[in-house]
C-alpha cells in the first residue's frame, strides 16, 4: 500500500502531510454479494520521526477515513532534515515513506 | 557518500520487513507504538476520554476546530485542529455519536506545534470532540457538523 509524504513550510513552522491508502476497514461493514462481514483492517499507528528521533505517534482507530490523510507541524526544521513516517495496521502490516526538509 | 547511500537503500527496503516483524523497528517507535484499545473500543465519549486521558476535561477557547458545517459525506469529513495552548503532548479527535467515537489522538514529543489535521468517518450529525493535554491539563473544545450521507456501514 503506497504511502506518500509531502513537507513544506508553514511561516515558522513546518507542515508534514502524509497520506496512506488504506482500506480502513471498520468490521461492521457487509460484503453486498455475499453478505458476509468484511474483517476489520485499518491502520493503528503511525510515527513521525525527524533525523531518527520520533516528534509524534499517531494512534487510529476505526473511525479515520479510508485513505488517510494525517498532518502535523513541527517547529525548528532545517533543510536538509530527514523526515520518515512508518505505519503499522491490526493485521500487522507496515508501510513508511521518507522525504527531506526543502 | 555513495556506498552509504546504497547500504542504506538496500538494508532499508530488505531489513525493514523483519525489524517491524521483530518489533525492532526504531527506538522511537518502539516507546509508544502501543495502540489504546481500551480508548478505542469505548462506547461513549465519557469512557473514551477517561481511557485515553483519565479525565472528562476542561472547555477551552483556546482550541479552534476547522471542520465543515455541513458534510455532504460522512465517510470523508476533513479536521483541523489549531491550538495556542503551551506544551501540547497530545490532541485526541472524536466523534460523539459513533458507536466507538475515539477516532484518533495524537501523541508528541520534541519540537511539534498544537496541530493536527485528519479526516474522520461520521455515522450522522454530531459534535466533534477535540480533547488536548496541555502541560498536563486536560482541556477540550467541539464543533458540530450536520451530515447528510452516514460514513458508517455499507
Amino acid at each position: 500500500m503506497a504511502t506518500k509524504i509531502k513537507a513544506r513550510k508553514k511561516g515558522n513552522a513546518t507542515e508534514i502531510l502524509v497520506l496512506v491508502q488504506h482500506p480502513m476497514e471498520t468490521g461492521s461493514r457487509k460484503d453486498k454479494k455475499t453478505k458476509k462481514e468484511i474483517p476489520a483492517h485499518f491502520i493503528q499507528t503511525l510515527n513521525f520521526a525527524i533525523n531518527g528521533k520520533s516528534v509524534a505517534d499517531v494512534a487510529m482507530g476505526i473511525g479515520v477515513s479510508k485513505n488517510p490523510l494525517v498532518g502535523i507541524r513541527v517547529k525548528n526544521a532545517k533543510s536538509g532534515d530527514k523526515i520518515e513516517v512508518s505505519w503499522k495496521d491490526n493485521k500487522g502490516e507496515t508501510g513508511g515513506a521518507k522525504t527531506a526538509v526543502k | 557518500m555513495k556506498r552509504r547511500t546504497f547500504l542504506k537503500g538496500t538494508v532499508a527496503t530488505s531489513a525493514l520487513a523483519v525489524a517491524a516483524g521483530a518489533g525492532l523497528l526504531r527506538s522511537g517507535q518502539a516507546l509508544a507504538a502501543e495502540w489504546p484499545k481500551a480508548a478505542f473500543d469505548a462506547g461513549d465519549v465519557a469512557a473514551a476520554s477517561k481511557a485515553a486521558f483519565g479525565s472528562d476535561g476542561a472547555a477551552s477557547k483556546d482550541i479552534k476546530i476547522k471542520a465543515p458545517l455541513q458534510a455532504e459525506n460522512g465517510a470523508v469529513v476533513p479536521v483541523k485542529v489549531e491550538t495556542s495552548l503551551a506544551d501540547v503532548k497530545s490532541i485526541a479527535i472524536l466523534v460523539a455519536k459513533n458507536p466507538k467515537p475515539l477516532a484518533t489522538k495524537v501523541d508528541f514529543s520534541g519540537d511539534s506545534v498544537g496541530f493536527y489535521s485528519t479526516r474522520v468517518k461520521m455515522g450522522k450529525t454530531s459534535d466533534i470532540i477535540v480533547y488536548v493535554n496541555s502541560g498536563g491539563k486536560i482541556l477540550k473544545a467541539s464543533a458540530t457538523v450536520k451530515v447528510t450521507v452516514g460514513g458508517c456501514g455499507g
